[in-house]
């Protein structure tokens, strides 16, 4: 048997969904679908199951495949799970000219993952993106919210040791 | 030193807050706007400054706002499109991010000019981090009732929203933005309808780029014949420059229209030179999309005399010799930087980002992304190149949005005035990864 998470909305994001929702004329409510994938991408464990979608489809009063075909169109929604770490690396040309190749195979090596993939743990799972808005920055990753710049091995190392503990904490609490 | 009229008050304290913020003369637009103007005389200002959009295309922010139908009794729709995505520019995130209040004054007096209810400001997904800067600072223009109802007892009111994306490089395209505020896939729309007749809703919709709507605020303070003084011919004002690449000094600048590109390259002024004591190969002056010029046709035009950053200077020549201003974006590669790979790069970027609709664009951008591939990898024939030639081409003007064409352009411009880079990887294909090939030491690591 397999467990069945119950797909709800804490009331923290409920209350943030209608916030939301207030944005836009009350027959456009459709409206509020991206920023509330996002909502429902954070609360629900980093990506967005069929059940997740049905949910919001349900909230916003809309057919789930409204929900499908947007949440398969734009690149931040994950439609499969990932890590609890989503390393987002910048890979468009002005990056590449200041080694942000260099960082991909570095970080493939540290975690013993190619782009794409999860470690074993479950705790990263490596992404490569395209152009962040940082290309001045350069090399750089995206990770949640977070832009971390001018990128070397050292403070690759720093910055996923330190989430990692930060997510280790977080369980055992 | 360059006159700054949207950086200026960049390093004061608080800026980003609203006591900071008024502290440095903020709001004082919406004051004689909302007070002393009316709407038509706001656009006239604008009209009068010459400010083109900056989010690429560079037309004319005051005839735009003229075709918006003032007459549909539907609700009209101000959108600012901050979803900086075109590879090589971040000009917009740092004017969201340090000076917030500035977007939001520029969107308070745009929205009056024309006749606004309610705003948006569009932005990308990946700056959600800015969306909460943003939120923070819209929430303390409510307080100060800078937004909201009868806005310093002017009566007119004003709400204002930040939409965020979801990472897809097409919604920056004005109808597929639309699209997407409205929930949906980033699908651009057949024009016309253009959206100032039918965009949001199918309400009349203007859509402009963030610095084109935080230059409206100068324009009002100082007045548009003030603001066209600066800068030559139909490029009037300042420009933000993300400048990136192999250079001593990446970054954003304000530059007054008509530095000479010498100047912004090696000035310590701006970028500081090249890094590492290297030659200047190549530039791509305004965005991933915009033709690449070979360093001597960037720094002087076909008559000889220095090219300038204004959008004639840059364009001087068309596509055979000259290239863009686009959005700013001022992407700078030194003599060891391959070209076929930065081109493999861009096309890659253009198939991932090719929303599907058109057939050109969508098995287009795929085909030469793997062509592009061939040939940096070793595996190329002499025929791919004008293959590559022949796709690009067929790509070009015949899709429903541009995005077809900022693929097509930079293959293009890359055989047209590299070909022997692309030859000469089909030559030697055991080369590309040699010492000979001087390019990325990074990429020989990585094959061997
Ligand atoms: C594929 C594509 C992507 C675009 N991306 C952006 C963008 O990220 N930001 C922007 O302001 N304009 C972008 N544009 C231009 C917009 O369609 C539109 O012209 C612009 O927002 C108008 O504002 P402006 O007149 O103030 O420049 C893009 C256009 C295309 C075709
Ligand atoms: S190219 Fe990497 S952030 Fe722009």
């Amino acid at each position: 048997m397999t467990e069945v998470q119950k797909i709800e909305f804490s009331p923290e994001a409920m209350l943030e969904v209608s916030r939301i929702v207030s944005h836009y004329p009350q027959d456009k409510m459709k409206s509020a679908l991206l920023p509330v994938l996002h909502i429902a991408q954070n609360e629900f464990g980093g990506w967005l199951s069929a059940e997740t979608m049905d949910y919001v489809a349900r909230l916003l009063h809309i057919h789930p495949i409204e929900v499908y075909e947007v949440a398969t169109f734009y690149s931040m929604y994950n439609t499969k799970p990932v890590g609890k770490i989503l390393i987002e690396v910048c890979q468009t040309g002005p990056c590449c000219l200041n080694g942000a190749e260099k960082i991909v195979s570095y970080i493939e090596k540290k975690l013993n993952i190619k782009v794409g993939e999860t470690t074993k743990d479950n705790m990263f799972t490596l992404k490569t993106v395209e152009c962040l808005g940082a290309c001045g920055y350069a090399p750089m990753f995206q990770i949640g919210e977070t832009f971390y710049e001018h990128l070397t091995e050292e403070k690759v190392d720093m910055i996923l040791e330190n989430l990692k503990q930060e997510k280790l904490k977080a369980i055992n609490n | 030193m360059g006159r700054k009229l949207l950086l200026e008050h960049l390093n004061k304290a608080n800026i980003n807050t609203m006591e900071g913020y008024l502290q440095n003369g903020g709001y004082r637009s919406v004051e004689k706007a909302l007070k002393k103007m009316t709407p038509d005389e706001v656009t006239e200002e604008v009209k009068k400054s010459g400010l083109r959009g900056r989010g690429g295309a560079g037309f004319a922010t005051g005839m735009k706002w003229s075709f918006l139908d003032r007459n549909s009794g539907k609700p009209r729709y101000l959108l600012c499109n901050a979803d900086e995505s075109e590879p090589g520019t971040f000009k917009d995130r740092l004017l969201m991010e340090k000076i917030p209040h500035l977007l939001i004054e520029g969107m308070i007096v745009s929205s009056y000019a024309l006749g606004c209810r309610t705003s948006y400001i569009y932005i990308r997904g990946e700056y959600m981090f800015i969306l909460r800067i943003l939120e923070k600072a819209i929430a303390e223009a409510y307080a100060k009732g800078y937004l909201g109802e009868n806005i310093l007892g002017s009566g007119y009111s004003l709400d204002l929203h930040v939409h965020p994306g979801a990472g897809a490089y097409i919604c920056g395209e004005e109808t597929a933005l639309i699209e997407s505020l409205e929930g949906k896939r980033g699908n651009p729309r057949i024009k016309p309808p253009f959206p100032a007749i039918a965009g949001l809703w199918g309400c009349p919709t203007i859509v402009n780029n963030v610095e084109s709507i935080a230059a409206v605020v100068p324009i009002i303070n100082d007045g548009g014949d003030e603001y066209a003084k600066i800068g030559i011919g139909k490029s009037t004002g300042t420009k933000l420059i993300s400048a990136s690449g192999n250079i001593n000094k990446p970054g954003v600048y304000e530059i007054e229209m008509g530095i000479s590109v010498e100047e912004f390259i090696y000035s310590d002024e701006y970028c500081g030179g090249i890094k590492n004591n290297l030659e200047l190969k190549a530039c791509v002056p305004g965005g991933s999309s915009v033709p690449i010029l070979p360093n001597h046709l960037l720094l002087k035009m076909s008559d000889g005399n220095p090219r300038l950053m204004t959008y004639e200077s840059l364009s001087e020549g068309g596509f055979a010799t000259g290239s863009m201003l686009g959005s700013g974006g001022f992407i700078v590669y030194d003599e060891k930087a391959c070209i076929v790979r930065n081109t493999w790069n861009f096309a890659r970027f253009y198939h991932h980002e090719s929303c599907g609709q058109c057939s050109p664009c969508r098995e287009g951008t795929g085909w030469m992304e793997r062509v592009l591939h061939n040939i940096e990898y070793g595996h190329g024939k002499m025929e791919d190149i004008d293959l590559l030639w022949d796709i690009q081409r067929k790509i070009e003007g015949n899709t429903i949005c541009p995005l077809g064409d900022a693929a097509a352009w930079p293959v293009a411009a890359a055989i047209r005035h590299f070909r022997h880079e692309f030859e000469y990887h089909v030559k030697y294909p055991n080369r590309v990864f040699d010492e000979d090939h001087v390019y990325q030491p990074e990429m020989k690591m990585q094959k061997v």
